[in-house]
């Protein structure tokens, strides 16, 4: 059984005096245990609005998710959540942050804070556990707001473009640091981006959403062996894949201009 | 052309022109005020010299008479703001972050908001006497609903993906109010307890109006019978004063008490 299943999903958005917005027209997704499964797509095609409805912020219209066999019918701690905005409380420290979680859980204190010191440690950010976000540069929020999702131990870790806000050197560098540790804990993942590159870097699977209504037009087995580093990025597998998705995207961009 | 001149916008200048400057614009003031006074322009019974001033002061020091004054005043501002800030505070954050609330409070919040304080003394009066409690009414009422649409502006501004995130991490309803609403609404509602303290001091003149027998505004209307400018000066500067030092005391609590916030 896949670890969560989307089956004939469809959002409608009826905003009061504007035309009706169909966001996802009949999706249908699985996402396997231990994958990292990435959804790219033109921005407005409504893969943001899929990701919310995997974290119970949003309700479908019609159709169902489940995580392990059971509906998803509201926000829990077994799917954690990487936002493209800095999330990070700015009143706690980068320990603190990453406390959050496991403290509401209830786990003892020495527990809590071993952990917390475990995933700071995995995003190289030892000797910041005392600084407050302010503090900290785009790149340093977003690998903690990566190391407070991880210390929660989610089922699955969902991630909304993460790294968009970033310049293209900090981006590339997280995606590498995301690859390294995702190699350690093989947590599954559902990630979320419009860059193509980022998406089959990255990626075991590559969803490619058409514009709107949101559907799938495509999915591509990523078959380039791990761990990935960055001469990945110019090599000639790597080079077909980004082509394929690029003439799909293309496609979908343009229809996207014309609506 | 030079973009980086004394006249250009926003162009930073030295700390020494800065304290420079804002010195003689004090000194300008005084300066006007002694040509005004020792150089015949103004009658005393209009406006009193420095060292009149100087020397009533001096003299309400040395009886305690300005303090027994500011004590006064310092009792009623301090209980109507406190009063004020203890119901608005909470009453502004659920007011900006739950639409129910907000349709409850926001009728009579925008009505009354609009209301001068002083219109609303004969009403006082009636309810609950010429005492202390009116005074302490008049800065209640003065404040209350403006911290109250204040506050929930900032409640309302508070990220949702920051609550978002909070669900995402397993947090409850009633933990995301306690532990991300409120934290992340405190530093905009110290910022408004602040501007709506020196507002507070702007009202204390209206509530001293009536049937008052001490404390600063009362001080200056009774000056006003005998044309002792003087006296009201006095009074005047000491109110610019204290109002100074709560707004110090404001700044350098926030940054005591809120040290993760990024603007002061």
């Amino acid at each position: 059984m896949s670890l969560l299943s989307i089956q004939d999903v469809t959002v409608r958005f009826e905003p009061k005096g504007k035309p009706v917005v169909l966001a996802l027209d009949n999706v249908s997704l699985n996402v396997e245990h231990n994958t990292f499964s990435v959804i790219v797509g033109p921005s407005g095609c409504g893969k943001s609005t899929l990701l919310r409805l995997v974290a119970g912020l949003e309700t479908p219209t019609s159709g169902r998710l489940d995580l392990d066999g059971k509906p998803i019918l509201g926000p829990s701690a077994d799917r954690g959540m990487v936002f493209q905005s800095y999330t990070l409380f700015p009143w706690l420290t980068v320990r603190e942050n990453v406390m959050f979680g496991p403290k509401l859980k209830g786990l003892p204190k020495s527990e809590y804070e071993d952990i917390a010191d475990r995933f700071i440690a995995a995003v190289h950010l030892k000797g910041f556990e005392k600084s407050y976000p302010k503090e900290l540069s785009g790149g340093m929020r977003q690998r903690v707001a990566l190391a407070r999702a991880l210390a929660n131990d989610p089922r699955i870790l969902l991630m909304d473009e993460p790294f968009g806000a970033l310049d293209s050197q900090t981006r590339q560098l997280m995606q590498e640091l995301l690859l390294e540790i995702w190699q350690e804990q093989r947590k599954t993942v559902l990630f979320i981006t419009h860059d193509i590159d980022e998406a089959v870097f990255l990626g075991d699977e590559v969803h490619v959403m058409s514009a709107r209504p949101g559907r799938f037009k495509k999915t591509l087995s990523i078959d380039i062996g791990r761990p990935r580093g960055i001469d990945v990025l110019t090599s000639p597998a790597f080079m077909e894949y980004k082509r394929e998705i690029l003439s799909l995207m293309h496609d979908e961009a343009l229809r996207a201009q014309m609506a | 052309m030079n973009t980086s001149s004394l006249f250009s916008p926003k162009t930073e200048i030295s700390r020494g022109l800065y304290i420079g400057l804002s010195i003689s614009s004090v000194v300008a003031v005084l300066l006007v005020w002694c040509l005004l006074t020792y150089g015949g322009y103004m009658p005393p019974d209009f406006l009193a010299t420095p060292v009149e001033v100087l020397r009533a002061g001096v003299e309400q020091v040395g009886d305690l008479s300005l303090f027994g004054h500011m004590g006064s005043s310092l009792t009623v501002i301090l209980s109507g703001f406190l009063l004020a800030s203890v119901l608005a505070v909470p009453l502004g954050i659920l007011m900006g972050s739950f639409r129910a609330v907000q349709a409850l409070l926001e009728p009579i919040t925008g009505f009354m908001r609009y209301i001068p304080v002083s219109a609303l003394i004969p009403l006082l009066i009636l309810w609950v006497g010429i005492g202390i409690e009116q005074k302490v009414m008049v800065i209640f009422l003065g404040t209350f609903f403006q911290q109250l649409i204040l506050i929930s502006d900032v409640s309302a501004r508070v990220s949702k993906d920051l609550i978002d995130c909070a669900y995402t991490l397993g947090a409850s309803r009633g933990q995301v109010v306690w532990r991300i609403l409120l934290p992340a609404c405190m530093p905009g509602v110290m910022d408004n307890l602040r501007v709506t303290m020196g507002w507070a001091w702007t009202y204390l003149v209206v509530a001293e109006l009536v049937a008052a027998n001490s404390g600063l505004g009362y001080m200056i209307l009774n000056a006003m019978r005998g044309l002792f400018t003087d006296v009201i000066l006095l009074g005047v500067f000491t109110i610019g004063i204290l109002g100074l030092m709560t707004d110090f005391l404001f700044k350098w609590l926030r940054q005591r008490l809120l040290p993760w916030s990024a603007d002061f």
